[in-house]
């Protein structure tokens, strides 16, 4: 752990969240709302069927800039950065020189030599150090007087729509600039529960006045973490450190989709990145291990952890995100598994405290999503 | 603030405990403890009969966020477990003291209650908490 994790850090909104009757935990070096008084199940459902908001700050906010930027990102991300519009999102992933995932990420083009990026709190100082050593032609920024707020669920377009009518303009993975209430933002229609919706980057300064104007909204409430994990378990999403990890392919934790096009064997500037070789073997061959979700027969949740086994007894795999679903109303799991395994309808056991607990391999996600796509 | 019946017993880890006319006791978790786990989605009832010792874990509340262990209050046996949390383990959140019973035990050595909290001392380390 180095210097900076040691002590909790605050975001913008700690104040707000305490004010709000938040139950602060520390999570990834911040004091995060766990929940609020309502509850991660009244929160998760909330989210699915109103809008809520959720305090993302803790994630790095990443500007790189420079003549040629996109092309000295395609080394070290797998996506068609060259191709990207002015306004185009994409989620992708850093590898590194075995294949596996340093972290995953959302990258934006800001400008024709201007990216944005979102990376996960753990990884932060991993990355920018990363990005600083690997990218000495360009500026690497920290953007650490801003703040990040996720507004989502089926509400949360016309909650921002009537205080910044242009987001109605935005499709699912593009972003603008927009005065929002009078603030500053830029505003993606992007998220992480699975629902349409937004993430607005503002200085952090307004970040709680817009807050209070978002909260303003009878349609709109506060959401802790507890429910941000819930709801995008039940949405197929991964979480860094659980579901993927250094030593995870994107192949084997069934991100493939998310390697462009021009980087792929056949593409026009296949591979060039950390570890191509091994991913694009694997994108032919197959991996020798997927992850899949996992439909929990009875009401005992399984959780992180459990070893997963075969109907023989064999270990073949282990659990890397569990817990109960409020809108699937069952336990859900996502696991990494044998490959041979990974094949919908395939019966398996996880065990639960020592007791096997049958599980289905099933589809991901386990709710429909819900992206604006236009 | 959570309601902590002054006619129960109490322990450290947050289970109540109510002595029975034949002697033997029932179990449940206190109404903040239940509003600590949040809700609840599934309880791994004892197995009937089981001997425990006091302190030794009996039985799982699990919730949306984490799996709690219940601990056996005294030494005994696991005389009933309360089926209805099999279907509804929200009722444990709904009705901890009547209805959200987790499992009844007779005792083995009934001089044990007398280590247990009463609602005064509980409600005090839950303050402190």
């Amino acid at each position: 752990m180095n210097v900076e994790t040691e002590k909790t850090m605050h975001t913008p909104l700690f104040a707000l969240h305490s004010s709000l009757g938040g139950k602060m935990v520390p999570f990834a070096g911040y004091e995060l709302p766990v929940q609020y008084p309502d509850g991660i199940k009244a929160e998760h459902l909330h989210t699915r069927t109103a809008a809520g908001l959720f305090d993302v700050s803790h994630m790095g906010q990443v500007l790189i800039r420079g003549k040629g930027a996109a092309t000295a990102l395609e080394r070290l991300i797998p996506l068609d950065i060259m191709e990207m519009a002015v306004g185009q999102q994409s989620y992708s992933v850093m590898t590194n020189d075995q294949g596996g995932i340093r972290d995953d990420l959302i990258v934006c083009r800001w400008a024709e030599d201007e990216f944005f990026l979102v990376v996960n709190a753990d990884c932060k100082q991993a990355d920018l150090a990363y990005l600083r050593a690997e990218l000495a032609d360009q500026e690497v920024t920290e953007l650490k007087d801003r703040a990040l707020l996720a507004l989502q669920g089926p509400q949360a377009a016309d909650v921002l729509g009537t205080l910044a009518p242009v987001v109605y303009m935005l499709k699912f993975m593009t972003g603008s600039s927009a005065r929002v209430a009078g603030f500053d933002a830029y505003v993606t229609r992007s998220g992480y529960t699975g629902e349409d919706g937004f993430e607005l980057s503002v200085s952090a300064a307004d970040a709680e006045p817009l807050a209070r104007q978002l909260l303003a909204d009878h349609r709109v409430s506060p959401i802790g973490l507890g429910a941000r994990d819930s709801l995008r378990l039940e949405a197929g999403l991964c979480l860094y450190g659980h579901d993927m990890t250094a030593s995870t392919t994107p192949v084997e934790a069934g991100l493939q989709w998310s390697i462009g096009r021009e980087r792929r064997r056949d593409g026009e500037r296949a591979g060039g990145y950390c570890g191509a070789e091994i991913i694009m073997e694997q994108m032919v061959q197959g991996a020798k291990c997927r992850r899949v979700g996992l439909r929990v027969e009875d009401r005992a949740p399984v959780r992180e952890g459990a070893l997963v086994i075969n109907l023989q007894g064999d270990e073949i795999g282990k659990v890397t995100s569990g817990g109960f679903g409020p809108s699937v109303a069952a336990p859900v799991a996502m696991a990494m598994v044998a490959a041979e395994y990974a094949v919908s309808g395939t019966r398996l056991l996880a065990l639960v405290r020592g007791k096997p607990r049958s599980v289905l391999v099933t589809q991901l996600p386990f709710v429909k999503r819900r992206y604006f796509r236009g | 603030m959570s309601h902590t019946p002054e006619e129960l017993m109490y322990t450290e880890s947050h289970e109540w405990v109510r002595r029975e006319e034949d002697g033997s006791v029932t179990v449940g978790i206190s109404d903040h403890a239940q509003e600590a786990l949040g809700d609840v989605v599934f309880v791994e009832l004892p197995e009937l009969e089981a001997e425990l010792a006091a302190r030794e874990e009996v039985a799982v509340v699990e919730s949306v966020k984490a799996a709690s262990d219940i601990y056996a209050p005294v030494s005994g046996t696991i005389l009933a477990v309360n089926e209805l949390l099999e279907d509804a383990p929200e009722t444990v959140n709904e009705e901890p003291y009547n209805e959200g019973w987790i499992f009844k035990m007779s005792l083995s050595h009934p001089d044990e209650l007398d280590k247990l909290l009463s609602a005064a001392d509980y409600r005090l380390q839950c303050e402190e908490e």
